[in-house]
């Protein structure tokens, strides 16, 4: 990998990278299934779906006829079937969290709608999937399957519904309107529930057969919450609603459903049990939700970074042929061929977008990634704890502090270089101590995905919009872009608004758990920065410290009152310090996918002869983020550490800091120049400089300024790799055309 | 009862046409900028072939498929991540170059030889098709050698469609000049069907079709035997993509004769 000592490189970016550059950085360059699911996906996209947007479709918010073939097409190609296990009509096996996100990438790209529209279903099976019955999992699952040829049935639809109208809203206040009661229930019989439900905002419920609805106890006979599943022929009320008139994802059916309907208890997700005369469900809707939404938001985060990448294409394009046509501009001229891009700040500006875009795709990826990991692993350790008779709670609680604690030390002997005891590959080994390893990265990096892909890369989006001019917000525009740019809002929004993430994350990311392997991580950017100076890896280290020397402050410092900084209710400082974490989060996993380009991109045949190149770029492209992300982290940092304490006035608090101006006379007869090193001088008038008052102390900071000063040392180059990755990106050769609408 | 079939599809990888497709000339020869670097996809007239293939194995129980196919091993597993999921196919595959400058004579040897080689391969039910020309270069040649290479003698070039009888015969439509078809009655396999465009869509990607083909493409893909070809003499004095170019004229009221006249008289100028 080139490092950052040299500004000149022999080779750079020749083609914009194709799948098996991304098979690599996305780690499926051995998943054959996956790469056909993409192929598959991506015809989809590029046919049925951008034809959709090209003839118009968007400018409805209706479920029609035509957006309706967009489920044939989700079924024909495979895509609908992923979700599903092979004995139950899929035909991938194992855990499916990548290649959900490799087809919501994929489908984003053109539309994210569409994308929506397919994750929907998933997400209706999801509870049941995640928390159902064996029974429940066998039914449903069976229904939603697409017919195999010569099977004449028709595949069911689902819908999730938690959100309900205002003021209870859902995902995050615990809270629902929604109620079940119990309607019958003879001796020995199964109880018949009665559902209310109103839902809002609720994908899929144009054409959905079933819905899995959160709803609460409104009964003294059943106890807490649950999800149910009701199904269209259920007596009863099954309205699906009105229309939601969004101005977003309009390839997708979003409606505001209201049920009344009657379900046997049997319909409870993941079933219940009675005691005293009391339906207790096993699962609470919270715990049924969490199980489902730590897996469905990095899908959606993946939208919003496939836009992104999408973008990059057309915005080169359009540069390029900007003055293509007029008289000044005669072909071979340097104005014809590079149009804009012969400005810096096109291609500065498409550089650090594009930076964006894979940063986000990286940390996406590796967040689905590690679902797949942690699937089996989660199963595992439910027969583990079932077997000890644990089953949720205090209990479970209290039992994996001992895990955590094991968990701890394989991490502190990691550290310290005893790998090879007993003790290690034993505790190693374990499953639980596994679990509790990636869940603590898990629940940080699902969050961070969600917060930072959205919110950061919807900002982006406008930003790319911007550099094809008015171009941007047409109906013409290619790629779709000024569509792509309003749909990521909702990316921001739906399944937890950036809010709900920030808090989640505020939780997340104190686990000791977390932190301990976030201090490895430290160590591990400097090694990679050690080989591999270019990649901008010693700023991500240093902003690490930084962020987790803020960290460690905060939560003992107090602000000027004497209120306690890091407290749950004090979002002005737990927020800020999450977004902080995401832009380390996602840097740092884009530098660790390009060092596995590096490493095995030489192996493929396909890839070697531009691979220097396309290293190269994405070498800078890192560099780029990476300094982009120590200077928020830096910026955000200093606000919570500083921001915080009250500046001094000129006042005899104030004067306590300062130098007289007899005092200096004085000293300067022993300490010669002293006059000239300080800065606050009253004078005998009670004058002083003019400014707000006696610079801040940094008594206690110096810590923080020293990591601080270095942060800032350590973007030495980044400017350097930003004009290599400009200058690539102007003479990186494009297909001629977009490909898409096919 | 029709005659079940043996059908071999030939076909090979071609860059993506949107792609830009920028001819140069290294130590090697001709070649397209960044060529290795350019997604590819199967060569859209072979592919046509590929479905009328497969369909016509569907139809006639206990027919078979084979794709065999000329290409550097990569590339071209690449290509069937894709084509593989279009339809049920054993592929056979022989690593090697391809390309618009590759040489048509030594590319029909090895192919006919990995045909050859097929062991269950009836050579009295076999129909070769490929496509009438390539997207490569458009030289049209390789299946009439690789049939002569295979000494089959009934060959039928720009073929749109092919309809068994039921005494296993069949009758094939192939294109002639005028925009018209001609009718032949071919007593039976083998014989070798240069295919235009025929008559089917593409079939759409379906993953479990890919899985299941996947099975033996794999493999199929790792025992590739190495294709070499030659330099062999083989000289191209000047290589060039086609032209484009654009003439607008805005004309009002012009009679359909003169505008035709004047086209023909444009297109004869060139």
């Amino acid at each position: 990998m080139a490092t950052s000592v040299s500004n000149v490189r022999s080779e750079t970016l020749r083609t914009l990278p194709d799948d098996n550059v991304r098979q690599i950085l996305w780690r499926f360059a051995e998943r054959y299934d996956l790469q056909m699911l993409v192929q598959s996906a991506r015809e989809v996209a590029r046919g049925p779906v951008a034809r959709l947007v090209a003839e118009g479709q968007r400018a409805n918010h209706d479920w029609t006829d035509k957006k309706a073939e967009l489920l044939d097409a989700f079924d024909q190609s495979g895509i609908t079937a992923v979700f599903m296990d092979p004995e139950q009509g899929g035909y991938i096996a194992g855990p499916k969290n990548l290649a959900l996100a490799l087809i919501a990438f994929e489908l984003a790209w053109v539309d994210a709608g569409a994308a929506t529209c397919s994750l929907a279903g998933c997400l209706a099976l999801a509870p049941i999937h995640e928390r159902g019955t064996p029974e429940q999992r066998a039914h449903y699952m069976a229904l939603a399957v697409p017919p195999a040829p010569g099977e004449d049935r028709v595949a069911w639809r689902g819908a999730f519904c938690l959100t309900e109208p205002i003021p209870y809203v859902g995902v995050d206040t615990g809270m629902l309107s929604g109620k079940l009661r119990v309607s019958k229930w003879k001796k020995g019989d199964d109880p018949l529930l009665q559902v209310e439900k109103r839902g809002r905002f609720i994908t899929n419920m144009g054409f959905a057969n079933f819905v899995t609805a959160a709803v609460d106890s409104g009964d003294p006979r059943i106890k807490g919450s649950c999800m149910v599943i009701i199904e269209e022929g259920d007596p009863g009320v099954y309205d699906r609603g009105t229309p939601t008139r969004k101005l977003v994802h309009q390839l997708s059916s979003t409606c505001d459903p209201i049920f009344n309907v009657f379900v046997p208890a049997s319909r409870i997700v993941g079933g219940y049990t009675v005691k005293d005369g009391i339906i207790i469900p096993n699962y609470s809707h919270s715990e049924v939700i969490e199980a489902v939404f730590k897996r469905t938001r990095v899908t959606v985060a993946l939208m919003t970074s496939a836009k992104l990448l999408s973008a990059v294409e057309p915005v080169i394009r359009y540069q390029r042929g900007r003055f293509r046509g007029s008289e000044q501009a005669k072909p071979g001229s340097l104005r014809y061929e590079m149009g804009i891009q012969q400005r810096q700040d096109a291609l500065h500006r498409l550089a650090g977008l594009w930076a964006i875009g894979e940063a986000g795709a990286s940390l996406g990826f590796a967040a689905a990634r590690l679902y797949d990991e942690l699937d089996p692993l989660e199963r595992e350790k439910a027969s583990i704890l079932s077997g000890k008779d644990i089953h949720g709670g205090k209990t479970e609680l209290k039992f994996f502090r001992e895990v955590n604690k094991s968990a701890m030390e394989v991490v502190r002997q990691e550290n310290s270089g005893q790998t090879n005891s007993a003790c290690y590959t034993d505790l190693k080994a374990d499953p639980l101590v596994q679990f509790a390893l990636k869940d603590a990265v898990a629940n940080v990096l699902c969050p961070a995905a969600k917060l930072w892909n959205t919110g950061t890369g919807s900002n982006a989006m406008r930003e790319a919009l911007s550099l094809m001019g008015g171009y941007g917000i047409t109906e013409d525009c290619p790629g779709f872009l000024a569509y792509k740019w309003m749909d990521s809002q909702l990316e921001a929004t739906y399944e937890g608004p950036e809010a709900v993430q920030r808090r989640n994350l505020s939780v997340t990311m104190t686990s000791e758990l977390f932190l301990a392997q976030f201090r490895q991580w430290i160590l591990e950017m400097r090694e990679v920065a050690g080989k591999r100076p270019g990649t901008g890896a010693c700023s991500i280290a240093t902003a690490m410290q930084l962020w987790l020397w803020t960290y460690q402050h905060l939560q003992s410092a107090t602000d000027a009152d004497g209120g306690a900084l890091y407290q749950s209710a004090r979002q002005g400082v737990t927020f800020p310090l999450a977004d902080a974490l995401c832009w380390l989060l996602a840097a740092r996993q884009f530098i660790l996918d390009v060092v596995e380009l590096e490493t095995k991109g030489p192996e493929h045949p396909v890839l070697a002869e531009g691979l220097p190149g396309t290293l190269s770029f994405f070498t800078d492209l890192c560099h780029i983020q990476a300094a982009r992300s120590a200077g928020e982290v830096g910026r955000i940092c200093a606000e919570l550490v500083f921001g915080y304490n009250r500046h001094p006035a000129w006042d005899e608090e104030g004067y306590k800091g300062c130098y007289r101006s007899d005092e200096l006379d004085s000293l300067e007869g022993l300490i010669p120049g002293i006059s000239s090193c300080a800065s606050d001088v009253v004078g005998e008038d009670g004058s002083h400089p003019v400014k707000a008052g006696p610079c801040a102390s940094c008594k206690g900071l110096e810590g923080f300024q020293r990591i601080r000063t270095k942060l800032d040392g350590c973007l030495t180059g980044a400017q350097l790799a930003k004009d290599r990755a400009a200058e690539a990106i102007a003479k990186v050769m494009i297909p001629e055309a977009l490909d898409y609408p096919r | 009862m029709n005659q079940l079939f043996h059908i071999v599809v030939c076909a090979s990888v071609v860059p993506d046409p949107l792609q830009t497709l920028e001819p140069v000339t290294g130590a090697n020869g001709p070649s397209l900028k960044n060529e290795m670097m350019l997604p590819a996809i199967l060569d859209p007239w072979a592919a046509h072939a590929l479905y009328e293939g497969a369909n016509l194995a569907r139809q006639i129980a206990g027919s078979k498929l084979w794709l065999v196919s000329l290409a550097p091993k990569a590339k071209l597993q690449q290509v069937m991540m894709t084509a593989a999921q279009k339809v049920p196919l054993q592929l056979v595959a022989v690593d090697g170059p391809c390309g618009g400058f590759v040489d048509a004579h030594q590319t029909a040897a090895l192919l006919a030889a990995a045909i050859r080689k097929i062991p269950e391969l009836d050579f009295s039910r076999l129909l070769l098709f490929g496509g009438w020309e390539s997207a490569s270069r458009s030289a049209g040649v390789t299946l009439q050698l690789i049939g002569e290479e295979l000494g089959i003698v009934d060959q039928f070039q720009g073929v749109d469609a092919i309809k068994p009888q039921d005494d296993g015969s069949f009758e094939v439509l192939e294109r002639i000049e005028g925009a018209r078809h001609q009718v032949s009655v071919c007593t039976g396999p083998p014989a070798v069907l240069g295919w235009a465009t025929g008559s089917l869509g593409e079939p759409r990607n379906d993953p479990q079709v890919g899985m299941a083909n996947m099975r033996s493409i794999m493999p199929a893909l790792q025992r590739a035997t190495a294709g070499t070809i030659a330099p062999d003499g083989l000289q191209y004095s000047n290589v060039a993509a086609p032209k484009q170019q654009r003439q607008t004229q805005i004309v009002k009221d012009k009679p359909a004769d003169e505008i035709a006249r004047e086209i023909v008289q444009w297109i004869t100028q060139e």
